[in-house]
């Protein structure tokens, strides 16, 4: 006979459609809340700026890993072939005026530096991976993936409270609402 | 639904909107997209799946297992190069793989970037393709060095001899545009798995495949906010991996271009390259994706449209190569060089002018045909095509490399050229190789972007709804894609 103790995750409603969660989103919005989300089986247009999200900043992380890669393969070219090994190749100088030639390796480094921070930079602003979830214990979740949309409000958000955010997304049209347990 | 319609509630004169193919027949849903994907690998395999995989396993086990064996346990001279040709034929099926790779990318990258959205129903193979063709490319440079134990020189690490890599070579540059296209593409075709990789997990039940799939997936939700960044970072390795898909046979090309050689030293050779290259993967994808939408029953989302497609940018690219082909024979003409003359005399009067004329059979007229939608529209020529010009692009790398090297600048060492078995062996061993990792890439990977081909749906759109009684109406439900539908309707 064991009692386990659970912890309220939030609530998780469905919305039949993608134009419904996206005019659901932005009622969640101006309700206020900010520790939420919407769940759909594909990207939905223009979602970002109903749920307020801003644009997000891995372009910036690329542009730092990008350069990074330029500057790696530079000074592997520029200290192996001018400092290092300075070696006479086709008439090609062993000095600074031979950085043309290194122009090929240089680029394909800035393109795979960038694809790694793209890669990592990801993974670590979408907060993944992870192996598990509270939402993965919803009976319906799975569909989220499939041709469900949803909309989650966790509990820890300052604006949740049990009664009044059941009936805010009753109101704006969510169905099958089901509050959220992880066992703790 | 009429074909075309009158947008009646507009000033002005009245155009005709003209009807869009739609991308997913049949009004297919969600779920039944989900279905039909997933059933690929969740179903037993049919028949003719396992009349494909048991043949190309054992041709893999044998060509490249046992060629490669018998190669390092006897040493690189098995491929007979005691011939001015060297490594030609290695080098011939290196550029042919590495080739074949690119209409993926191109697929998933310069067409993505294009918002060609017809390209969702191919992607995925496609991309799966240029990571295949690319392992199959990687052998042949691996092991031409001869002691492949040494192959570690071509990475740039301190080594006691003091020795460096020459940074001023196509060589090396080859070998940084390789791995490196290698690992984006890896990285790409990854990231663009994940959110069907948990789709198959959800549908999974408790059990060895449920972990594997749920560790692959990542622990992805499918939220807004983990989207909002993914599409992101769609977006940032599209426009990374189009620059580098025209520099990896740009750079190949640079190989025989920097050289002195007659025949190879001509500025024609990168762009001529790539779109051969592009050429030769579309012939591929075509080669294997109709078969598979046979089989698994994928007509209503790998559509005639989507054929049709393929085959005018096969139809372009064959053109374009054609182009270059006879580019290349009119400066040899003009540019008065003696030697260069003499190179193109002996590819079109030589010994080896059965390959010459094969390439230019295959590559430049087969193609034609494709002016005529009758031609476009039937899967048995669609077929025909694509095989003639996968056959006909070895032929052309055949032709640039061989023939050029059995004919170099001392007359002795002309000499003809045949390969060895072991060589033949080999090659043949790739295609089994290829053929293998394809097949288990439908058994065990979802075949068909499953969230990017809901997203081309109409009642994808978050407007949807809206538009429904619109009174542009007819616009909205005519047009295809989302992105029109915001356009048309901030008109009306």
């Amino acid at each position: 006979m064991s009692t386990t103790r659970k912890r309220v995750y939030g609530y998780l409603a469905e919305f039949k459609s993608a134009s419904a969660l996206y005019k659901a989103a932005e009622k969640v919005r101006d309700a206020g809340f900010s520790k939420w989300d919407c769940h759909s089986p594909y990207p939905i247009h223009g979602l970002d700026s109903a749920m307020g999200l801003k644009r997000s900043i891995l372009p910036w992380l690329v542009f730092f890993g990008g350069s990074t890669g330029t500057l790696t393969a530079f000074s592997l070219a520029y200290g192996t072939q001018v400092l290092l090994y300075p070696t006479v190749v086709q008439a090609k100088p062993v000095n600074i005026f031979t950085v043309p030639a290194f122009f090929p390796v240089m680029f394909e480094l800035t393109i795979l530096f960038s694809g790694f921070t793209v890669l990592f930079g990801l993974l670590a602003l979408m907060k993944l991976p992870r192996f598990n979830h509270p939402l993965f214990a919803s009976k319906q979740f799975h569909r989220a993936t499939d041709d469900a949309f949803f909309i989650a409000i966790e509990a820890r958000d300052p604006k949740f409270s049990p009664e009044a955010t059941k009936a805010l997304l009753e109101n704006i049209g969510g169905t099958n609402i089901e509050l959220v347990e992880e066992e703790d | 639904m009429a074909t075309a319609t009158e947008t009646s509630q507009r000033q002005g004169p009245k155009l005709p909107v003209l009807k869009r193919e739609k991308l997913i027949l049949n009004g297919r849903s969600y779920h039944w997209i989900t279905e039909r994907i997933c059933g690929v690998l969740e179903n037993r395999q049919p028949f003719l799946w396992w009349l494909l995989f048991v043949p190309s396993a054992i041709i893999a086990a044998i060509g490249v297992g046992g060629g490669l064996f018998h190669l390092v346990s006897t040493g690189v001279g098995v491929w007979g190069n005691t011939n001015r040709v060297m490594w030609g034929w290695p080098i011939v099926n290196f550029v042919f793989w590495i080739g074949i790779g690119h209409a993926g990318t191109l697929i998933s990258a310069i067409l993505f970037l294009t918002r060609q959205n017809w390209r969702t129903s191919i992607n995925r193979a496609a991309e799966a393709m240029t990571i295949f063709a690319v392992m199959c490319a990687g052998i042949f440079p691996a092991f031409h060095v001869g002691r492949v134990w040494m192959v570690w020189f071509l990475a740039p690490i301190p080594n006691a001899n003091g020795i460096w890599q020459n940074f001023k070579s196509p060589l090396l540059w080859d070998v940084f545009a390789v791995s490196t296209y290698f690992t984006v593409s890896l990285i790409f075709w990854y990231l663009g798995m994940v959110p069907d990789l948990a789709t198959i997990r959800d549908r999974c039940k408790p059990g060895l495949r449920k972990i594997l799939y749920g560790l692959f997936s990542l622990g992805w939700r499918g939220g807004n906010r983990q989207w909002s960044h993914y599409e992101m970072a769609y977006l940032l390795l599209a426009a990374l991996s189009t620059p580098l898909v025209l520099s990896v046979h740009s750079v190949v090309s640079f190989d025989f271009a920097t050289s002195v050689v007659p025949g190879w030293h001509t500025t024609i050779f990168p762009p001529y390259f790539v779109a051969g290259a592009i050429f030769g993967g579309f012939a591929m994808v075509l080669t294997i994706m109709i078969p598979a939408r046979f089989i698994y029953g994928l007509q209503d989302m790998i559509t005639m449209k989507h054929i049709d497609n393929m085959a005018k940018i096969i139809l372009l690219t064959g053109t374009i190569v054609g182009y270059a082909y006879l580019m290349e024979l009119f400066v040899a003409f003009y540019s008065g060089a003696k030697f260069e003359m003499e190179a193109f005399k002996y590819r079109i009067a030589g010994p080896f002018n059965w390959a010459y004329f094969w390439m230019m059979g295959l590559n430049v007229l087969s193609p034609q045909i494709f002016w005529f939608k009758k031609c476009r529209e039937n899967l048995w020529v669609v077929m025909a095509v694509a095989m003639c010009v996968n056959c006909g692009m070895w032929f052309e790398r055949f032709v640039i490399i061989v023939t050029t090297l059995s004919r170099m600048w001392l007359p002795g060492d002309w000499k003809y050229f045949s390969p060895s078995g072991q060589d033949q062996f080999l090659f043949v061993g790739t295609i089994g190789m290829f053929l293998t990792l394809f097949l288990l890439f439908l058994r065990f990977l979802p075949c068909i972007n499953i969230a990017e081909v809901k997203w081309t749906l109409l009642e994808s759109d978050p407007h949807f709804d809206d538009h429904h009684d619109h009174p542009d109406h007819g616009v909205t439900e005519e047009a295809a894609y989302q992105h029109e539908i915001h356009a048309s309707s901030a008109k009306g």
